[in-house]
């Protein structure tokens, strides 16, 4: 029983590994092919076709595109992501401590919307057609149908400009230094990601759970005398969360590509706005682990989600062999 | 109020909270302890209502208007919410209609069995109540050890759940226990054995049991009492014997004349029309509109129960002379013409990626004959028609339709042998096009077969009064019409396009007896008229009598026996057969 889920878990890594390495050859592939050359880019149209060739060497930029291909991959499993070429300084060192700010603010704009969601979600098909279901249902529709710049704008103008001056409209965060050292700045980037993450995840939410309150085994445990608060968490809540996993990874993926926005509004220094800057600059090093990174987030996501789904849904755990 | 009694429902209404129209109105019924009362009624009389009503329960949209229900001496309907959590399961419990849906698929059965006993405080500790558990799985011959218990509903056989769900509802001793279908979907020997411990369970704790079903044989077997209902009201009530023996109502007695029974060959004989639903039923006795006995008194207002004497009463004003009324078929019982053979199938077997689930099968269907395939389910019938209908990819060995090959897939096969074979299914709800009326469902296979729009108009005419519905229903989208019309509309399909042979997949078995007999009825009709070869399968056994000329018994993938239907029915030559024919409840076996 304990191995077939041991080994569920491994089938399923290496294939989001499988995953990822088709990923890495799109990745090169799509950036190789961008028309400009980043050797021109950083010497300008002025350089000597001799400097050129020279920073092209330095780069290896002049070898075939397979060792390229293959000197990138391998550098990465060896830990040496190349060297930016805007900055000259090594990935890692330069895309580091901005991965590490953007999945801080994905991890509390995670861990805050997630069980928010299930709690609305829930309490709407409790109260179905009632006060707290509209209402929740009307204000949920109006934030998922705004972008989230438009969020962010609308929290910048009530907490730091025009109404009041309570929160920073930009976050001061030295690069390096830990994200929680700047508390304040962090509130509203991670108030705009939670706004556009958890009407979604809560309208799900309740339409699971809206089916499992209507289904015949809630109304037999309410039949054989059970509490409410039983009926809700042991017979109701078991079953609504496993459909609801797959919405929360996917709108979790889809933070990792919305933080970049929410990262310029703020001038958070995350891999958004790294990103941002790498793509002006050709930084082609920066921009393939960035892509590589933000993959890697939705393969570690749909991965938990799945293995979520499978423990919470013993009908799919028995299966396992 | 005596102690005797254990169940007390008085003039109990429940009503569409949004309009106030009654579900079910003026429902008094006396159950005393250690006996069972059958309530029996097509769906939509009102019985499930009535029996959740005694749990204190309404679902969505359904409101308790008036009335009182003692179980003991506890009036139910009164309580507070906290009272109701507490003598639901406790006091009086429920066993659903559905196992497999009604055990939470999240939960271990052990875990959900030992709520029940701790949300009633019964056995004071932990080791008490896991003693008690394997004392009820002992009595609903369950077994008993931790692994088992342990186990996810989804790993219990359909019969196992049902178990798990008795043992559920007499855990904390309960004085009323309310039964709604509890064997519905369950083969006849499962049945036997869920069906014995009921009555053993009821027997020995002195529980009064109210058994809510469709099917008369049931009753007869399992009940002391039986109140039938229609369209929300209680028409007829009494002991079993009385009312099988002389039904008091027009409509227990059109009930009774439409049940198939396996101890007897009889013509099950429909009535036409049906209940109306709330808010919609005549003023006066609701199943006026549809009584050969009607008069201009039934319509003033709904009739009072009259004793009949003993203990059987009827909401009839003439109950004491329907006794004189014989409900007949319309028309004769002729003799059949059987041709030559039209489908011979011959040592096809067949399966599903790559297991073989049926052996070897052959069989042969004559023109104007109709073969019965009976069996339980897993037994390969419905994968035998299905390669017969083409449906079905993985077969080997021959077909032949008038002595030609056919192909494994229909779309292999030539139009006309295609055209040659239609299949009629067992879910008319599922088999019609909710967006296409009833008439472009009809039309299709002209359409395809090139005829003009005129003779499609006219052979869609044509086929729906071969099925006796008017021609304006070729307008009619699929949710206008009851499950009977759909069904009818499925075999209307199935005729346009002057099929040899029908393939009937359970199609009635999704009915209510009298729209069954009705259709029944008319497949009887258009296989005389027509000299149609029928395959009708089927795991009812009863209607095997009353519809089939031969009969082919399968189990586990393989024909066990074959032959005539009175023959096979009447004088089984297998054990398999015998004991299948033993297990099936019978109402005129019971009255012996």
């Amino acid at each position: 029983m304990k191995a077939s889920i041991l080994r569920f878990v491994i089938k399923r890594i290496a294939l989001g590994l499988l995953t990822l390495f088709i990923v890495s050859l799109l990745i090169f592939a799509v950036t190789q092919a961008l028309p400009a050359d980043p050797a021109e880019a950083m010497l300008g149209r002025e350089a000597t076709p001799e400097a050129l060739a020279a920073l092209r060497t330095e780069f290896g930029l002049d070898k075939p595109i397979v060792s390229q291909y293959t000197n990138w991959l391998f550098g990465i499993f060896g830990g040496d992501l190349g060297t930016s070429y805007a900055t000259s300084t090594p990935v890692g060192e330069y895309i580091g401590p901005r991965v590490s700010a953007s999945f801080f603010l994905l991890l509390i704009a995670a861990v805050g919307s997630i069980p928010l969601s299930i709690v609305i979600g829930a309490n709407a098909a409790l109260r179905r057609d009632r006060k707290f279901d509209t209402t929740s249902s009307l204000v949920s529709l109006i934030l998922a149908a705004m972008p989230e710049f438009v969020v962010g704008t609308i929290l910048t103008i009530i907490f730091s400009t025009t109404i009041w001056q309570l929160l920073p409209a930009v976050t001061y965060l030295e690069v390096g230094a830990p994200p929680w050292s700047d508390i304040k700045g962090l509130t509203l980037p991670v108030l705009t990601l939670l706004i556009s993450v958890t009407p979604y995840v809560s309208r799900v939410m309740r339409a699971a759970m809206v089916e499992v309150l209507e289904s015949d085994y809630v109304e037999m445990a309410r039949l054989k005398g059970m509490d409410e608060r039983t009926v809700l968490w042991r017979h109701a809540m078991p079953n609504a969360v496993g459909p609801a996993f797959q919405v929360i990874a996917l709108n979790l993926a889809y933070l990792a590509g919305g933080v970049i926005i929410v990262e310029r509004l703020f001038n958070f220094p995350g891999i958004g706005s790294a990103l941002a800057d790498a793509v002006r600059s050709r930084d082609l090093p920066v921009i393939q682990f960035l892509a590589l990174i933000i993959a890697g987030v939705y393969v570690l996501t749909n991965l938990l989600a799945d293995i979520g789904t499978v423990l919470v849904t013993p009908r799919l755990r028995t299966r396992l062999k | 109020m005596s102690s005797a009694s254990g169940l007390r429902i008085i003039d109990l209404r429940l009503n569409v909270a949004a309009t106030g129209n009654d579900i079910v109105d003026g429902i008094n019924l006396t159950i005393e302890k250690g006996r069972v009362l059958g309530l029996v009624g097509e769906s939509g009389s009102g019985k499930t209502t009535v029996g959740l009503a005694v749990l204190s329960h309404a679902r969505r949209g359904v409101e308790i208007a008036h009335g009182q229900i003692f179980c003991g001496d506890t009036e139910v309907l009164g309580l507070d919410n906290e009272a109701k959590r507490k003598i639901r399961g406790g006091l009086v419990s429920y066993v659903p209609q559905d196992p497999a849906s009604s055990l939470n698929p999240a939960l271990r059965i052990g875990l959900q069995l030992i709520e029940v006993l701790e949300a009633h405080d019964f056995g004071g500790s932990h080791e008490a109540r896991k003693a008690r558990i394997k004392e009820m799985m002992t009595e609903v011959l369950l077994p008993t050890d931790d692994e088992y218990l342990e186990r996810y509903p989804h790993q219990l056989s359909g019969g196992q759940q049902q178990r798990v769900g008795l043992a559920m509802a007499f855990a904390c001793r309960p004085s009323v226990i309310v039964l709604d279908e509890p064997t519905t979907g369950l083969d006849v020997s499962t049945q036997e054995h869920v069906l014995k411990t009921i009555r053993q369970l009821t027997r020995d704790h002195g529980v009064a049991a109210l058994y809510i079903t469709h099917d008369l044989a049931v009753i007869a077997d399992l009940a002391d009492d039986v109140a039938v209902m229609y369209s929300g009201r209680v028409v007829e009530q009494g002991e079993v014997a009385e009312i099988f023996k002389n039904p008091a109502h027009p409509y227990t007695r059109h009930l009774v004349a439409a049940a198939p029974d396996i101890a007897g060959k009889k013509a099950i004989i429909g009535l036409a029309g049906r209940a109306q639903s709330p808010g919609k039923r005549p003023v006066g006795c609701s199943f006026a509109p549809r009584c050969e006995l009607v008069e201009d008194a039934c319509r003033v207002e709904f009739p009072k129960m009259v004793s009949v004497g003993g203990r059987q009463s009827a909401a009839c004003i003439k109950a004491t002379q329907v006794a004189s009324v014989i409900v007949r078929s319309a028309k004769p019982e002729s003799t059949r013409k059987i041709g030559e053979p039209v489908i011979e199938v011959s040592a096809v077997s067949a399966g599903y990626s790559g297991n073989t689930v049926v052996h070897e099968v052959s069989l042969t269907i004559r023109k104007g004959e109709c073969l019965a395939l009976v069996g339980e389910s897993g037994s390969g019938k419905t994968t035998v028609s299905r390669a017969i209908g083409g449906l079905h990819r993985e077969w080997t060995g021959s077909i032949r339709l008038n002595g030609r090959e056919l192909k494994t897939m229909a779309r292999q096969r030539a139009v006309t042998d295609r055209l040659a074979i239609q299949y009629v299914f067992q879910n008319p709800y599922g088999s019609l096009n909710p967006r296409r009326t009833v008439g472009d469902s009809i039309v299709r296979p002209l359409v395809i077969d090139g005829k003009s729009k005129d003779d499609a108009r006219r052979a869609v005419l044509e086929v729906l009064d071969k099925v006796s519905l008017p021609g304006s229903y070729a307008n009619k989208y699929p949710d206008q019409l009851s499950g009977g019309e759909r069904q009818r509309i499925a075999i209307a399909r199935a005729l346009v396009s002057e099929p040899e042979v029908l393939v009937c997949d359970e199609v009635t078995s999704a009915l209510d007896v009298l729209v069954q007999a009705a259709i029944v009825d008319l497949l009887s009709d258009l296989r005389r008229q027509l000299g149609l070869a029928m395959l009708f399968v089927t795991h009812n056994l009863p209607l095997v009598r009353s519809i089939a000329d031969e009969v082919a018994v399968m189990s586990e993938g393989r024909i066990v026996e074959v032959g005539p239907s009175e023959s096979v029915i009447g004088n089984p030559q297998q054990q398999y057969t015998q004991s299948l024919i033993l297990a099936t409840p019978s109402i005129e076996r019971s009255m012996r």
